[in-house]
């Protein structure tokens, strides 16, 4: 797994509400499998069915609060990153479903602004060093607290997986 | 400063003294509990890293339940995975079809879950197992595989929220509207990370079966755990089921806590969590008739025989209405063989109920009783989600099943007090 990029950049799907919740990233009708390939045809179908038709590999996710509450299938996360969702930026998350992103080396980042300065389809960068947000259309920025040291190196270990293997290896 | 019940649990097990709210620790685990959706992909994760044994068979239990009998090709091949995997694994612990039951059921019922455990699974309902006074919380199956193969896990020790329920709940009110009432007091991210813990003169009249109800939807409050300490029900319904040793915790009087909620049970009244939050919850008596397409008694929730025995007075002698469809499905074989020695199931049955055996079934909109566009679901489950039960543009009303099982009778939102003379 290679190191973290400082900066990343992609395109914006915007979604301003809150409790958006792992049943409408990913149908328990979808459940039977667990393909990534398979889960990603079914992403978000149910807050918005034309997603996967429209979202690009390496696209950006933002939200309300409390993102991914509910179930906690996994399945919500590999069916993100299968569609080519690089990165979600909440304003929060539901704790599962957080945990579930960062063990699989999944980005997630809460950013409490980030709906007041993007809106879908605007060119965003984000630094994650600095802990900053850019519009890259108009300039307008917001900050977020940067990843912690262990969610940076489960990350940077590929997940939870990997880094234990790693440790036990050590 | 003292310690909360969860606090001491997670010290206990993780060779500390001590610990405080936001520190990072690396917990043993008691007990690890499977089922068909989110296990087998923890076992192809350890697969593919050529991790082949699991730390130990005799802690791990496993029990088909979210799509059994099989519902189709998809399903059989992840329970047929979870079937060969659990021999390989030497894994005794396992609950066939004919014994299985939703696991956050059956895995107390059958004695598995002790005072003082910690317990985790790959499923958000975890959070029931609380109410015997243990540490038991839902994760993914990455945490799943990590646990399966290393037996602990480390979790960030969770602050906690203090709920006292005081006096004793009015006829037709069930722990169900407790719970209702408190999330659509707190709202579904209310406590968020958090342990809900309850104390209180309010839980003497609580039987075990209504202490799970509650501390089941932690997670609908966006808890990480639901816990209730052990005291003289939880000890004989323990006991009765096992003959382990065990290790029970109590809060200190002057643990830490980030919030403290009253409730007074008098007060209360049934409740229904209109769509689509279970946060939405209103007293019956400022909500319209609204009609209901479906009745669903079940779940991990309310699928317990206290559930069966409360709905089966209800509708006992009466019929379901034209135009409404009704769906019992007892939690586990065990419960539905009880309800059968009963005669419950023949009161159903009579009224025109249909009767599954033990499953998620519909709760997740897998089988048994889905959705379709427009259609209206009056449910003992735990969430109402857009799309949870089926179609997107189903609508989900939760409820005790006391409220459905009068729902069910006139085929609209009803009060079950009207059937309680």
């Amino acid at each position: 797994m290679p190191e973290l990029p400082d900066r990343l950049t992609g395109y914006a799907h915007v979604y301003p509400r809150e409790h958006i919740n792992t049943d409408e990233i990913i149908p328990a009708r979808y459940l039977n499998v667990h393909e990534e390939s398979e889960l990603a045809k079914y992403a978000m179908e149910d807050i918005d069915a034309d997603f996967v038709r429209r979202v690009l590999p390496g696209d950006f996710i933002i939200a309300g609060e409390n993102f991914g509450c509910g179930s906690s299938r996994e399945h919500a996360v590999w069916a993100l990153r299968g569609a080519g969702v690089k990165v979600v930026i909440a304003k929060s998350y539901a704790r599962i479903f957080f945990r579930n992103a960062i063990n699989n080396g999944f980005l997630a980042i809460e950013c409490p602004e980030a709906l007041e300065v993007i809106a879908t389809g605007d060119q965003v960068e984000l630094d994650l060093r600095a802990g900053l947000l850019r519009n890259l259309g108009n300039g307008r920025e917001a900050t977020f607290v940067p990843l912690s040291d262990f969610a940076r190196e489960l990350i940077e270990d590929g997940g939870l997986l990997p880094h234990i293997q790693k440790k036990a290896q050590a | 400063m003292g310690m909360t019940i969860t606090e001491k649990i997670l010290a206990a097990h993780s060779g500390r003294d001590s610990v405080r709210p936001g520190e990072i620790v690396n917990a043993k685990l008691d007990l690890i509990v499977a089922h068909d959706v989110t296990t087998p992909p923890a076992v192809a994760m350890l697969k593919k890293l050529g991790i082949n044994k699991v730390f130990d068979p005799s802690k791990i239990l496993v029990t088909p339940d979210h799509f059994v009998p099989n519902k189709d090709i998809k399903s059989a091949e992840l329970a047929k995975q979870l079937r060969e995997w659990r021999i390989e694994q030497g894994i005794e612990r396992y609950y066939e079809i004919g014994n299985h039951g939703i696991c956050h059921a059956i895995a107390p019922e059958q004695g598995h879950v002790l005072p003082g455990m910690t317990i985790v699974c790959g499923d958000s309902h975890t959070t029931t197992m609380g109410a015997l006074g243990t540490f038991s919380t839902g994760v993914g199956s990455t945490d799943l595989a990590a646990a399966l193969a290393t037996g602990e896990l480390w979790f960030k020790v969770p602050e906690s929220m203090l709920f006292e329920l005081k006096g004793s709940l009015p006829r037709g009110v069930y722990s169900k509207d407790i719970i209702l009432y408190i999330i659509s007091k707190i709202g579904v991210d209310g406590a968020r990370y958090q342990a809900m813990e309850y104390r209180g003169d309010g839980l003497e009249s609580l039987s075990m079966e209504a202490r799970f109800t509650i501390t089941n939807m932690a997670i609908e409050a966006g808890g990480k755990s639901g816990i209730i300490p052990v005291d003289g029900i939880a000890e004989d319904y323990v006991k009765a089921r096992s003959s382990e040793a065990y290790t029970c915790y109590y809060s200190d009087d002057d643990a830490v806590y980030t919030q403290r909620m009253t409730i007074d049970l008098d007060q209360l009244e049934p409740i229904v969590a209109l769509p689509s939050l279970p946060s939405n919850g209103r007293f019956i008596g400022e909500i319209e008739r609204v009609k209901m397409d479906q009745v669903y008694i079940g779940s991990c929730t309310n699928g317990r025989i206290e559930d069966l025995r409360i709905a089966a007075q209800i509708i006992k002698g009466h019929k379901v209405a034209e135009g409404t469809r009704a769906i019992v499905v007892p939690a586990t074989t065990e419960i539905w063989k009880t309800a059968m020695r009963e005669g419950l199931l023949e009161i159903f049955a009579d009224a025109g109920c249909v009767v599954s055996t033990a499953t998620c079934g519909a709760c997740l909109g897998g089988f048994m009783g889905v959705l379709g566009a427009e259609e209206t679901c009056l449910s003992t489950t735990n969430r109402n989600f857009v799309g949870r039960m089926g179609h997107p543009k189903a609508k989900v009303y939760l409820a005790s099943p006391a409220t459905a099982a009068a729902t069910a009778i006139t085929g609209t939102i009803t009060d079950p007090r009207e059937f309680l003379q």
